[in-house]
């Protein structure tokens, strides 16, 4: 039931998200129409990094209590994780190619972006060749708890290795000030993406618990 | 020493293990017999704290093996189908190793002592790699002596030995039980088992099907009772 | 010594022990680092400043490659004989093992480390002797931090069908903070700078050695499933 209920409300929010980010917030001055796309790629990004903690969380928790609902968690999370870095990456892409003329470049927040879903697609292929449910289980916790350790060595590793090559201006779809409308439209996105992962999330963790008892 | 109650153990959906219970008093051996798929190693390896079962309870020495497996572990010597032993290392170097790893007592006087028990102290110097399948269970059994081992746990243990091998531990595991330890033995060999048996329990698709004191028992009506209750079941395929 | 650091060391023991005898993996990976140089020298080469300039990349690209190949083994000798089921059975502290593996693995990877520095030096005409100590202050824990990650991905692959796949998918991605300060380290280093130049770099070396070693050794016993 409340499943139910929280994807209405995620589908309102993306609604209303709909509206705020196309209707509400105004064009912006520089890029154009195509900065609205980071009303998707910003969301998506924070989302992100909320389902790679809940892998976290869920990993240690399968350690420590041997129960096999921890690991339910961190491996939908990390599937929805790996789900909306992907729409991160391909929303930063399409707003790069007419903004900076490639679809891809090394710059910081990519690379980082980009490793971190090297590490958790390895995660889930790791998932995929165990069959065994306590080994899969152990084996996925540790390497999540390790990716996760990993995060913030791999940001300050690819910033620092950026600042060698090119010490420029940030790069990455987000105006500096932000204007108030345009924080409020991405305030709405957030909220809507975040129900929409709990939802997604709810959904992923019954289909895996029905799975077992099948 | 062991009580195990309604222990079930399953992989994915098949099950392998269904409500066994058994309990063994120290010093006591105790042979399982089953065909091939019965669930003996696997009921081995649950008592030998290697594997944990989907459902039931498990005592060890008086300490529930379940929830503190570690503290069970220095009291169960195990003999398996691999002998745990590294085929590049000598047969004293494999015992140093693994009595370094149980933190007891690895002189070099202690080592060959165990080796000579196990008649093995001819080849103390050479590599594992040379030896014959009897010969790294007799490996195997020094080791075991070594450690602080109460209770014996042996899989097939008179696979692949000859009629003097098969008498050798034969007598190793009654020497074993005299000096106060407990033995649980899954073998296919009714003479051997016969031989070292205080009691006999069969195992058939994940069940105990009989559990009868050896005194009772001749080869001859342990294979009848053996063929009844092994084909009776019925086929599983 | 204590129990624990007893088991370490004999763990250490047992594995060097075991290389000498079987010498598989040592002389073949040796052998590749020198083949590493050729596949290097016909990709990139002729140009002899583009390898020059190359040349830390290049390096740490061997060191990664050879342990790729030789840290995925570091428990395949574990699997017969059921050994594996035996060190489960151990008392006290799994994580000595974990200890003891790393240790011996740090030790090949460093001896094929010398083995291909000893390489560039003679193929490329690098004047290696005044560099070699911050050399040495850069390679010791990017090695540690490359084994460390290794080992505990070896021991967790060690059973898997689809180990020579899964162990890279898994390394790669963890080295990446440990390539990039490596390399950077090691630049500074080939080109003679003070190492304090780059303090930032041997900072988040050791960082990341630290993290790496204490989740090893509190993961481990997980892997092995004691």
């Amino acid at each position: 039931m409340t499943t139910r209920m929280l994807g209405w409300l995620a589908l309102l929010g993306l609604g209303g998200g709909l509206v705020a980010g196309f209707g509400y917030a105004p064009r912006e001055v520089a890029q154009g129409n195509v900065q609205r796309i980071m009303y998707l790629h910003v969301p998506a990004i924070l989302t992100a990094y909320l389902a790679f903690a809940l892998v976290l969380i869920g990993s240690v928790g399968y350690l420590a209590t041997r129960q096999l609902r921890w690991d339910r968690l961190a491996a939908a999370a990390a599937e929805l994780g790996v789900l909306f870095t992907g729409v991160t990456i391909i929303s930063g892409s399409i707003w790069g190619r007419p903004t900076w003329g490639v679809w891809w470049t090394w710059d910081a927040r990519l690379t980082s972006t980009a490793v971190l879903l090297l590490v958790y697609v390895g995660y889930l292929l790791l998932r995929g060749m165990v069959d065994e449910p306590d080994a899969r289980a152990r084996y996925a916790a540790v390497v999540g708890i390790l990716g996760a350790a990993n995060i913030p060595i791999v940001h300050f590793s690819v910033k620092w290795w950026r600042a060698l090559h090119q010490p420029s201006t940030i790069l990455g779809p987000e105006p500096s000030p932000i204007a108030t409308p345009i924080a409020l439209a991405l305030l709405v996105n957030w909220v809507a993406f975040t129900l929409l992962f709990a939802y997604f999330l709810a959904r992923r963790m019954a289909i895996a618990r029905l799975e077992e008892h099948a | 020493m062991i009580a195990a109650h309604g222990l079930s153990k399953w992989f994915a959906r098949t099950p392998v293990l269904a409500d066994v219970t058994l309990e063994v008093g120290a010093g006591q051996c105790v042979v399982l017999l089953g065909p091939n798929g019965a669930g003996k190693t696997t009921l081995l390896r649950i008592v030998a704290t290697l594997a944990r079962p989907s459902r039931g309870s498990l005592t060890v020495c008086g300490l529930d093996a379940l929830k503190e497996p570690q503290a069970v572990r220095p009291m169960v010597g195990v003999v398996a189908h691999g002998s745990y032993v590294y085929e590049e290392l000598t047969a004293l170097e494999n015992l140093r190793f693994w009595t370094v790893m149980a933190d007891a007592d690895a002189s070099r006087a202690r080592l060959l002592g165990a080796l000579q028990r196990v008649e093995l102290e001819m080849v103390a110097t050479e590599r594992v790699r040379t030896f014959s399948a009897g010969m790294k269970r007799r490996l195997a059994l020094a080791r075991v002596l070594l450690g602080r081992a109460k209770l014996l746990l042996l899989d097939e243990p008179f696979t692949g030995l000859d009629q003097r091998g098969r008498k050798w531990l034969s007598e190793f595991v009654l020497a074993f039980k005299a000096a106060g330890g407990t033995a649980l033995v899954a073998t296919h060999s009714f003479a051997s088992g016969l031989a070292i048996a205080d009691r006999v329990v069969i195992l058939h698709d994940g069940r105990i099907v009989a559990d009868r004191s050896a005194d009772e028992l001749s080869s001859d009506t342990l294979r009848r009772l053996y063929d009844g209750l092994t084909e009776a079941e019925g086929s599983t395929g | 010594m204590t129990a624990y650091a007893r088991r370490t060391w004999i763990v250490l023991w047992k594995d060097l022990l075991t290389e000498r005898r079987s010498k598989e993996s040592l002389n073949a990976l040796l052998f590749f680092a020198l083949l590493l140089l050729f596949l290097f020298e016909f990709a990139l080469g002729p140009d002899r400043e583009r390898l020059r300039a190359a040349l830390p990349g290049l390096l740490w690209l061997g060191f990664v490659l050879s342990g790729l190949l030789g840290l995925g083994r570091s428990f395949i000798v574990e699997r017969d004989n059921d050994c594996w089921d035996g060190l489960r059975l151990t008392p006290g502290d799994k994580s000595a093992i974990y200890l003891g593996k790393l240790l011996g693995n740090c030790a090949m990877m460093l001896a094929v480390e010398a083995v291909l520095l000893g390489l560039f030096g003679v193929f490329y005409d690098l004047a290696l002797g005044p560099v070699l100590a911050p050399l040495v202050a850069v390679l010791v824990p990017g090695t540690l931090g490359l084994a460390a990650v290794a080992t505990l991905f070896a021991a967790m692959t060690a059973h898997l069908r689809a180990r020579e796949l899964l162990f890279p998918v898994l390394l790669l991605p963890a080295q990446v903070p440990l390539l990039l300060a490596a390399v950077s380290a090691t630049q500074a280093a080939l080109l003679g700078q003070p190492l304090s130049e780059v303090s930032h770099w041997m900072k988040l070396l050791i960082g990341a050695d630290v993290v790496y070693v204490v989740i090893g050794l509190l993961t481990f016993e997980f892997v092995l499933d004691a």
